[in-house]
């Protein structure tokens, strides 16, 4: 695997021996990690499915197998929060904390209702920032309904980690009859975008050290189940959901393509960005398509309900800018085909590390 | 190769004894090296890459392509016979 | 709506000025776009598909961090992994193969790499760390050159002794005239290249376009501008005409910037320079002058000893004169991919295949790669 001295073009290779930045994007290193590494080593098959959350039916207390008596279903989802700065324009790492991780619960049609979270930190860091921290969790979880019941804190060395990690997990409850998953999108269903992208992976991006721009670009990190609840109550047929964090719109659309192996076509003209993020992008060379975002969501539904599907999404604060981006299509099944403002096509492909800022 | 994106020249300052400004590039101000067009005012166009003005933008050169397209479209409709 | 730009991207206008090149072609042509920027741009919004077949856009060099000798990425891994030293880079540079892994690699290592948007903060950051050394990658077309002098000569003018230039500078000029010179040189018209142009002028050209018998029409980056661009170049061809255009009048002047060359030439002068898949290429780049010397990387960090081979395996050379397209590659899409490139194409964004790659081209022709995962088992799809 390692390269010859002096070669000039360096053998390829298919893993490096440790761990990039690029692990992390939400994109095919990633999901390299997720399929060559986590999966096999866990061996089960509902970490296999890789859906945003897991939902698990409970043995009922009332009888075991065979008793006719079914146990609740739960469904269950952690995620680890390591942005930086702490605090950004529009939220924090403690309102990422809550809202992630409730959204993840909320798109696969659990009622969030508990949560645990486990504190990293690093010695040196303000007891006021831990205070501040902790208060917008706390106003979070409230606003949600939710709880925080349980936790743990752990302190490490100065320079061994980021001020603070958060990892928090989510447990949610699972009404009977609903059943949403990646795999559910059937040809002629429509995708339906809950607003603008690219606003949280910019904002973030904006604050880091030497892209300082003056002006203020806030995140849209917000809790999704109201809205979720809204939508599934009005249209009990949707295939699925899904937030699209990190790797983007990007990542969520080449996930549903490959899942549920359908073609997925989307057109550019549809896509709704706002000026300041697209103007930000354009500078750094992005493309919004891969940028994170943390209060949106993409639902695949029937075709037949997409008009009151819309109707209710842009009745809810979260989904006024909400849009019909794309269908499902048999062509092309495992992958998502653009259709660019000037009417000519390509593949949006899932990103394969990070998106760095260029100047070419 | 090479990105630049144009932006409005909002204000001009001194620093280190080399121009700079402020650009708004749709709703978002960066500050720019503007020692390589000096004669630039508040309000006007300029072409940015990496953090320096290169050159400004020209308004009327910039309808140049629309006016084409219009005297083209014109000329179709010159063409096609009133039905 | 983003002035000079998004109107720039108007679907029905785009298509009317397809359609005009389309009435316009009686013979096929074969047109090349000397910018990185301006291929993504045509891959991105697909405008090879909305022209007709007769006209052929074949891609070229203009993408400096492809064609950055592997020798200066090596020599960059090298100052980057000392301990102490800050090492400067825009974006592109970081995933650019060396002969030992990438500059992200060096990072994970522990070596200081940093991202910079602009080369005046890698001055800011030389002032705000005055005991170490601050290092800048300072790499690119003539449209980078002023920035990069300006980062230098305020340096100097500061007094931050601590700061460092390494210069890579490759110039389009003597690329174009090496590509026309080849045997086997299928371009027939150029689109020039129009961010280089705002600095440098129009009038490099003319002496091409009259020795090559070459229409060069200088053109943007936005859909509209290659439509255009293309537009105009065609009709030069049908008319037998080979002359210097300029479609991005809004920004590019045919004298330039004189300020930006004015700079340039106190900081810089032209050397020769090898580009990654093509070899030397003399007269064909910049480095500083003798009276920067202390402000020289390539000096003050002794690695000039470095030397490395080009490998003949893959096809960048031939596909940067554009002789080749990526998808004629049998290792485009398989085991070339943005992650595992074997050449200087594909190495950065703005190259051509990284381009074809990232906008899925290999996917349509069938090959779903090895390196990495076919997608749906990376996702966990199950039959």
């Amino acid at each position: 695997m390692a390269a010859e001295p002096f070669a000039a073009c360096p053998l390829p290779q298919s893993q490096y021996d440790r761990i990039l930045l690029g692990h992390g994007s939400g994109g095919r290193l990633t999901a390299e990690l997720i399929q060559r590494l986590f999966v096999p080593g866990f061996g089960n098959d509902i970490l296999a499915a890789l859906e945003d959350q897991a939902t698990v039916r409970l043995p009922s207390p009332l009888g075991g197998e065979g008793s006719g008596v079914r146990g609740p279903r739960i469904a269950l989802t952690t995620d680890s929060y390591v942005v930086r700065p702490l605090f950004f324009p529009g939220g924090d790492i403690g309102k990422l904390a809550v809202h992630g991780t409730v959204n993840d619960l909320a798109v696969g049609g659990a009622v969030p209702r508990f949560l645990a979270a486990a504190f990293i930190l690093e010695e040196g860091l303000a007891l006021d920032d831990l205070r501040r921290i902790v208060a917008s969790m706390r106003e979070a979880c409230d606003a949600v309904g939710t709880a925080l019941v349980t936790g743990d804190t752990k302190v490490v060395d100065r320079g061994k980690g980021d001020q603070v990690f958060i990892t928090t997990t989510g447990v949610g409850v699972v009404p009977e009859g609903r059943s949403l998953s990646i795999r559910n999108a059937r040809l002629g269903d429509c995708i339906l975008l809950s607003g603008t992208i690219g606003d949280h992976g910019i904002a973030v991006m904006s604050v880091r050290e030497g892209l300082e721009f003056e002006t203020v670009l806030e995140s849209d990190t917000a809790p999704l189940a109201g809205l979720t609840e809204a939508m599934l109550a009005a249209c009990p047929g949707i295939r699925c959901m899904r937030d699209p964090t990190r790797g983007g719109l990007s990542s969520a659309l080449n996930e549903l393509a490959a899942a549920s192996r359908v073609g997925v076509r989307l057109n550019e003209a549809a896509v709704p960005v706002r000026p300041e993020v697209h103007a930000a992008c354009e500078m750094l060379g992005l493309d919004p398509l891969y940028v994170a975002n943390e209060g949106k969501l993409i639902a695949v539904a029937p075709r037949e309900d997409a008009d009151r599907l819309l109707a209710v999404m842009r009745n809810h604060p979260l989904g006024r800018d909400a849009t019909v981006i794309g269908e499902v299509v048999a062509e092309h099944p495992g992958l998502v085909l653009l259709r660019s403002l000037v009417g000519g096509e390509r593949v949006v492909t899932l990103l394969a590390g990070e998106q760095l800022p260029r100047i070419c | 190769m090479c990105l630049g994106i144009p932006g409005r020249v909002t204000d001009t300052y001194r620093e280190h004894d080399v121009l700079m400004g402020k650009v708004d590039f749709s709703g978002v101000v960066k500050r720019v090296c503007l020692e390589h067009v000096p004669q630039v005012r508040p309000g006007e166009y300029v072409l940015v890459h990496v953090g320096f003005a290169l050159s400004r933008i020209d308004e009327t050169e910039a309808r140049r392509v629309f006016e084409f397209l219009e005297q083209m479209n014109q000329l179709d409709e010159l063409k096609v016979p009133p039905s | 709506m983003m002035k000079y730009v998004d109107e720039y991207r108007d679907g029905a206008a785009a298509r009317q000025l397809a359609d005009a090149v389309a009435r316009t072609v009686t013979r096929p042509w074969t047109v090349m776009e000397v910018c990185g920027g301006q291929t993504h741009t045509i891959v991105k919004y697909g405008i090879d598909r909305v022209l007709p077949a007769a006209v052929e856009l074949v891609h070229g060099p203009g993408c400096p961090v492809c064609v950055t000798a592997l020798e200066t990425i090596d020599r960059a891994h090298a100052i980057a992994s000392r301990p102490g030293v800050v090492f400067c880079s825009f974006g592109d540079m970081l995933r650019v193969p060396g002969s030992r892994g990438d500059l992200l690699q060096v990072k994970a290592q522990g070596g200081d790499v940093r991202v910079v948007y602009s080369p005046l903060d890698a001055v800011n950051l030389a002032a705000a760390n005055p005991d170490r050394p601050v290092v800048f990658f300072a790499i690119g077309f003539e449209t980078t050159a002023p920035p990069n002098a300006m980062a230098v000569w305020l340096a100097r003018k500061r007094g931050l002794r601590n700061f460092s230039l390494l210069v890579s500078h490759v110039l389009v000029p003597p690329a174009m005239a090496a590509i026309l010179q080849a045997p086997g040189n299928r371009v027939q018209g150029f689109l020039g290249p129009g961010h280089v142009c705002t600095v440098m002028g129009t009038t490099e050209y003319e002496p091409i376009a009259r020795q090559y018998r070459v229409p060069i029409v200088v053109t943007g980056f936005e859909p509209l501008d290659l439509l255009e661009g293309i537009l105009r170049t065609v009709r030069q061809l049908e008319a037998g005409r080979t002359e210097v255009e300029n479609q991005y009048g809004r920004a590019v002047r045919r004298e330039g910037n004189p300020r930006s060359k004015g700079l340039i030439e106190d900081v810089f002068e032209v050397c020769d320079r090898k580009w990654r898949g093509v070899g030397l290429i003399p007269k064909s780049g910049f480095r500083l002058r003798e009276e920067y010397r202390d402000h020289d990387a390539e000096r003050l960090f002794e690695v000039s000893a470095i030397e490395t081979q080009e490998s003949s395996v893959c096809l960048s050379g031939q596909i940067l004169r554009g002789l080749k397209k990526p998808h004629d590659c049998p290792a485009f899409g398989t085991q070339c991919t943005p992650q595992t490139p074997l050449g200087a194409t594909m190495v950065s964004s703005e190259g051509a295949c990284a381009a074809y790659f990232a906008h899925g081209r290999h996917l349509e022709a069938g090959r779903t790669g090895t390196h990495p995962l076919p997608l749906a088992e990376a996702i966990g799809g199950r039959s």
